[in-house]
């Protein structure tokens, strides 16, 4: 059902930044001047080694250091850091029962959009097959939820003194700042952080900039690929909620790398499984922006089809399929 | 029909016919099954040299009347890499040469070898350099061995972005520059740890001056692995200590050196990569694979009678087209028996360099997996 909501702020989606660079560019394009705060968290220990990143703002970046800010709160706050713990363990361990049970879910669905017979059949069972996929990652994603909703109630976060403080220390930094770009690297961490110091919320409606792990966080549901493991079957996987800033759009990071884009079958499983949403990939090069008007890309990009087709797309992105 | 028969359906072609159909393709030409060598020259015999466990080891070329060109049809299962020479007789000598007409060449310590990548096999592309790794770096090491008595070089492979703050696992390597020169470990590594497919590791390269005594289930190589290289690398490099993060790798008599250091050392060495490894067992009556294999056959069967819990996840593999490929299946069962994981993978290849080259990405990312899912960078 449609949600009434407010604007959204400008956001841009962009490919990985390593080998070529468009965050220059891109952050240009939203004609601010002053401080980007930077979130590079999903780096984990490497958190500090921003130099290109800091060379690509134009030494405009505050490092907002989340990775470190939860660490000391995680050495400091004993509860806290038990409590976060078991969540994650508790997460581990609904994503391992949901793999195991998708694995049969999803393969069923695969089989049958593999089927070459002409039963006037079939495509009521492909249909039944896929809701079954869709039913599974909804049901994952309650017990994801749950989760997270004991963790607040058990632990209480925004209780305790030294998780305020930092958030206070953060918004100040970001009061500074005209706008917010976020590096990719460990989704699950990147997620963790941003959540735990409430980022989104401290943001407000600062235009923001995202790549990689950084993009599929700010999408309503995140995410993890690869079709082609060296272990395993390559079973897309529903992780968490995401944070719900790219509605609509659902990235795939390094689809080059990590997608059979020429298997239309797998193009058109992961397009009709996550639908309503527009899988689009996001490779080097590529950016997407969303303004008033909804999402157009400034350089040709690249979505994923039901018919199994990948078409690209510049301008506007048409309405949903 | 294949195309060589169609060449000649209409008797001896003539020379015109002949450039223009090697010009046509390239040799090896797979059609289906089929595949055609072709040599071209005067001898009064060529044949194909292979080694392929199970068909006549020297197959003869077939002449095409009235001309030097000379050809052989033979079957092979889709997806074989094949690695031979070509045996020609000329004016009563006889001499082995790579095949003039296959770019295609595999090295190894003794030389290089011609190779057919059968229909369906393609070179991966994980074990060719990508400008977009971030290249590891190899450092030497020189520890002094009691054990083995005298100094024994060793090559570090340090990951890339390698911090001291950082615990690693720790993968011994034998035959460490043989893998290194001839099935391009470093490249693959870089690649692999790139990927995130496996977790940045240190791989100590070592070898052996002597390796059929010291590989061959010696227990001074075992105590020389274990209180000699292990404490010097830990002592200058940050290793995790628990067995899951330690591994000991090798193929054919450096299979045998590490399955046999993991049992001499029970629960050192929580990983263990085995390739074609010369497991020779007698079940009864001696061995018949030659006095270098005497202690090796000892060992295995004193493994065999009570194999224990040498290690926790291993990754056996090997080639269908070797000898060993007995051994080596029927090695499967017995280790699954232990209760360590097991993975177990063959492959339509031999006992080479680029067949364990081509088994690591599995190998390496069974025991030692990356971030893959999880890292978007």
């Amino acid at each position: 059902m449609p949600q009434s909501r407010a604007a959204p702020p400008q956001l841009i989606l962009l490919g990985p930044q390593r080998l070529r660079p468009t965050l220059g560019e891109a952050l240009a394009t939203l004609g601010t001047e002053g401080p980007v705060a930077t979130v590079t968290a999903g780096w984990q220990d490497r958190e500090a080694e921003d130099d290109e990143l800091r060379e690509h703002l134009g030494g405009r970046a505050v490092n907002l250091e989340l990775y470190r800010r939860a660490e000391e709160l995680f050495a400091d706050d004993a509860g806290l850091f038990a409590g976060h713990r078991r969540r994650q363990n508790d997460l581990r361990e609904a994503q391992r029962i949901y793999r195991r049970r998708l694995a049969h879910t999803l393969a069923a669905a695969r089989e049958l959009l593999a089927d070459s017979s002409d039963s006037e059949l079939l495509e009521d069972a492909r249909r039944d097959a896929l809701a079954a996929v869709r039913r599974l990652d909804a049901e994952h994603l309650d017990v994801v939820q749950q989760i997270h909703r004991r963790f607040r109630r058990q632990i209480r976060p925004d209780r305790r003194a030294g998780l305020r403080r930092q958030r206070e220390e953060l918004s100040r930094r970001l009061s500074t700042c005209q706008a917010l770009a976020i590096a990719g690297g460990h989704v699950a961490v990147l997620l963790n952080r941003l959540r735990l110091f409430d980022i989104m919320y401290l943001a407000a409606k600062r235009p923001i900039l995202a790549w990689s792990a950084g993009a599929m966080a700010l999408a309503e549901r995140v995410v993890v690929f690869h079709d082609s493991p060296p272990q395993g079957a390559g079973d897309a996987e529903v992780l968490e909620t995401g944070f719900g800033r790219v509605r609509g759009l659902l990235p795939f990071p390094h689809a080059r790398r990590r997608l059979r884009l020429r298997d239309p079958l797998r193009v058109a499983l992961l397009a009709r499984r996550f639908a309503p949403a527009t899988c689009v990939a996001l490779d080097e090069g590529d950016h997407l922006a969303q303004g008033e008007n909804g999402w157009s890309a400034e350089a040709p990009a690249r979505r994923l089809t039901a018919s199994g087709d990948v078409t690209t797309f510049s301008g506007p992105l048409a309405s949903r399929e | 029909m294949v195309a060589i028969h169609q060449l000649l359906a209409d008797g001896p072609p003539a020379g015109e016919a002949i450039e223009a159909f090697l010009e046509e393709h390239e040799f090896p030409l797979n059609e289906g099954r089929s595949t055609t060598f072709v040599y071209r020259g005067e001898a009064e015999e060529v044949r194909l040299r292979h080694w392929i466990y199970g068909l006549p080891s020297s197959l003869p070329f077939q002449r095409v009347a009235g001309t030097d060109l000379w050809f052989l049809v033979e079957e092979l299962p889709p997806g074989s890499r094949v690695e031979y020479k070509l045996e020609v007789f000329r004016k009563g000598r006889r001499k082995l040469i790579r095949d003039p007409s296959n770019p295609n060449l595999a090295h190894d310590p003794f030389g290089s070898n011609s190779v057919l990548h059968g229909r369906g096999y393609e070179t991966p592309d994980w074990v060719l350099e990508d400008p977009d790794a971030r290249p590891g770096k190899i450092v030497k090491l020189s520890i002094d061995s009691e054990h083995l008595g005298g100094a024994r070089q060793l090559q570090i492979y340090m990951p890339p972005r390698f911090r001291r703050s950082q615990s690693y696992p720790l993968l011994v390597v034998h035959d460490g520059p043989d893998y290194l020169h001839y099935s391009s470990l470093k490249t693959v590594l870089d690649n692999l740890i790139y990927r995130h497919e496996v977790a940045p590791l240190i791989a100590v390269l070592t070898h052996s001056p002597d390796r059929l005594v010291e590989y061959a289930a010696d227990p001074r190589h075992a105590a020389f692995v274990s209180e000699e290289l292990m404490p010097a690398v830990e002592a200058r490099l940050p290793i995790d200590p628990s067995p899951a993060a330690r591994g000991l790798m090798g193929a054919s008599f450096g299979a045998v050196a590490a399955l046999s250091t993991a049992w001499m050392r029970p629960e050192r060495f929580g990983r263990l990569l085995l390739q074609s490894g010369s497991f020779a067992f007698t079940d009864i009556g001696p061995s018949t694979r030659g006095k270098a294999f005497d202690p090796v056959v000892e060992f295995m069967n004193r493994f065999r009678a009570r194999p224990g819990r040498p290690s926790e996840k291993v990754f056996v593999s090997c080639g269908q087209y070797e000898s060993l490929i007995y051994e080596n299946r029927s090695l499967v069962p017995l280790l699954q028996e232990t209760g360590m994981r097991v993975r177990w993978t063959e492959a339509r290849d031999g006992h080479n360099w680029e067949n364990w080259r081509d088994r690591l990405r599995e190998g390496l990312s069974f025991l030692f997996p990356g971030p893959l899912w999880m890292v978007y960078e």
